[in-house]
């Protein structure tokens, strides 16, 4: 009888063991790949990366050497047309969710706005196409602009409620108790206070669009030439790692890795930035 | 918030917000709209046999849609039966068994993986995953399980099984850092109390999984509809080609893939109507995959928060 229970304890115990190491061993596998892009993004995109690469433009087909300053430009105006037309709404939305979102609108303009952020970035992209690239019969960085702004409305909006939250109430009561009516402790009180914070979030969402290809296909579409005109086509980063990773130059493939270093530089970058200043802030407004 | 509304500029300033609010609530209701009457065409012409047709042909003029929804679904499947037990496994461990100095960093790690660009992921997919299944682990499978019709053909790389992988990795993070905040938001008295009558730690994980399934199902949706609508790294890893084949080491096609590759090419108006058609279903199915899934891990974390 005794034998009997020893050996179910153990049997439990041995069960247990097994189930600790499956659930560690499923984190390793997660985990490698993790280190296996980073690392070989690493080795080739510094041995592709130089000089020439930031200020030279795209060679001829079948030439090497060569840059992608025009994608790097594209890539930047991309974003600042997505900024001009997302964050305001972002923002100004993220206010309101804050300050005035307790009730049953706010609830279902959150949840709509997670919804959002579930929605395919093609489908994004189909909807720019609809609205701005049909009725200007041309592809142009302004459609992509709209689909990229599109794209970072969720991150945005959500970051920019939970740091205006973020804000300690006394703040808001002490503003109140002297007098300054709402909207003015709002714009000169608390959104100073969270301005920190938002930078960082909206720095996230404009990362997130910095990677963004599938809405630039057929908005922006690509260019091999210097364009800084909005109303036309315009190269990216992300266009351009797609079109030489599939194309049979060797040195077009080189190309592809040391764009994709510096899109992932970028990012964890500002993944990194926004983990350290919202670290320990999150778990106070938790408790 | 003061009820009588004595300041004009207060209400100016609710009203301007909220302006904005109704804009983000709006756009959902807007891409819809603008994408029903974009595919008006292909809707009036081939009605629900878009949905069962077989044939893509720009030439003549007739396309149905099948072959793009069978590859979308398949590639998606594979991808949930892999990272489904991974998942779970990622968050039982940070919820459950790792010390928090170890829990950190790997949760940290885990949600950069989410970071990476998917257009980074189908050039890491091209350069090293492909190689490799053509190479090693395809030509394995078919010596060994080449009886199963899921494992029969040549070893092209390129194909089912590269997509269904490249999609594990890519919805990893986001099932198991969503399972592990459904895990953590369960009382801490029912794990004492498992522990208190002798379960051991892996009995009280198991009460812990029953009592969270429904927040892992969320979970589990919301990676389902990432899977569907992602775009870049599929089409780079699929092989795009629209035929249905019973093996997973046939390249394919998927619903997304076709709209990257084709929709700034297409020429005729009911070829662009038919790829918005696409792209329509792709939205109506991730909203309502999102939805549900929101609606669950919703209720699930309220529910615990109020006890």
């Amino acid at each position: 009888m005794k034998k009997l229970t020893f050996n179910k304890y153990t049997w439990r115990n041995t069960k247990n063991n097994i189930m600790t190491s499956l659930s560690i061993l499923s984190v390793v596998v997660a985990v490698i790949p993790l280190f296996l892009i980073f690392f070989y993004t690493l080795a080739q995109g510094i041995s592709a990366l130089n000089i020439d690469f930031f200020i030279h433009m795209p060679k001829p087909v079948g030439e090497t050497g060569g840059g992608m300053a025009n994608a790097l430009m594209g890539t930047a105006i991309l974003i600042g047309l997505g900024c001009l037309f997302g964050l305001p709404i972002s923002i100004f939305a993220g206010v309101y969710l804050a300050e005035f979102g307790n009730n049953t609108f706010g609830k279902l303009v959150r949840f709509f706005t997670d919804v959002l952020s579930g929605v395919p970035s093609i489908v994004v992209g189909v909807v720019a196409y609809i609205l701005v690239v049909i009725p200007m019969k041309q592809f142009s960085a302004l459609a992509g602009g709209i689909a990229l702004g599109i794209l970072m409305i969720p991150t945005a909006t959500r970051t920019t409620e939970e740091m205006i939250k973020l804000v300690p109430q006394a703040y808001r009561e002490a503003a109140l108790a002297i007098g300054i009516p709402q909207w003015k402790a709002t714009l000169k009180i608390i959104l100073p206070t969270a301005l920190k914070g938002i930078t960082t979030g909206v720095l996230l969402a404009i990362a997130r669009a910095a990677g963004e290809t599938a809405p630039l296909l057929f908005t922006a579409l690509g260019n091999r030439f210097w364009s800084t005109d909005i109303g036309h086509p315009m190269a990216s980063l992300t266009v351009f790692i797609y079109d030489y990773a599939k194309a049979p130059f060797e040195d077009w493939n080189r190309q592809a890795w040391g764009a994709a270093f510096v899109l992932i530089v970028l990012i964890f970058i500002v993944n990194i930035t926004f983990r350290f200043v919202t670290r320990g802030r999150y778990d106070n407004h938790q408790n | 918030m003061r009820k009588t509304n004595i300041n004009t500029g207060d209400r100016i300033f609710k009203n301007t917000t909220m302006i904005f609010a109704i804009i983000v609530f709006g756009l959902v209701f807007l891409m819809a709209y603008e994408m029903i009457r974009g595919s008006q065409l292909s809707l009036q012409k081939f009605g629900w046999k878009f949905l069962t047709g077989t044939v893509w042909d720009p030439v003549m003029d007739v396309y149905g849609a099948l072959p793009y929804i069978f590859g979308t679904l398949t590639s998606s499947f594979l991808a949930m039966i892999l990272a489904l037990p991974l998942s779970i496994g990622i968050a039982i461990f940070l919820s459950e068994l790792a010390p928090q100095w170890i829990e950190r960093p790997v949760s940290f790690l885990v949600e950069l993986l989410a970071a990476i660009p998917s257009i980074v992921y189908g050039l890491w997919g091209i350069v090293v995953l492909v190689p490799w299944l053509r190479n090693s682990v395809e030509p394995f499978l078919i010596d060994n399980f080449g009886s199963f019709p899921f494992f029969r053909g040549a070893p092209y790389g390129f194909g089912m099984l590269a997509a269904g992988m490249i999609l594990t990795i890519m919805i990893l993070p986001i099932i198991s850092s969503i399972s592990r905040d459904v895990l953590r938001a369960i009382p801490n008295s029912q794990r004492e109390a498992a522990l208190a009558i002798g379960a051991t730690k892996w009995e009280t994980t198991k009460i812990i999984l029953s009592d969270g399934k429904s927040g892992i199902l969320g979970a589990a949706l919301l990676g389902l509809g990432r899977a569907v609508g992602e775009t870049m790294a599929v089409t780079m890893v699929i092989g795009n080609r629209a035929e249905i084949s019973a093996s997973l080491l046939d390249p394919g096609h998927s619903m997304a893939s076709v709209i990257a590759n084709e929709f700034a090419e297409a020429t005729t108006d009911l070829y662009t109507s038919s790829l918005i058609e696409i792209a329509l279903i792709l939205f109506a199915v991730t909203i309502i995959l999102n939805v549900i899934a929101r609606l669950i891990v919703w209720g699930i974390t309220k529910k615990y928060k109020t006890i």
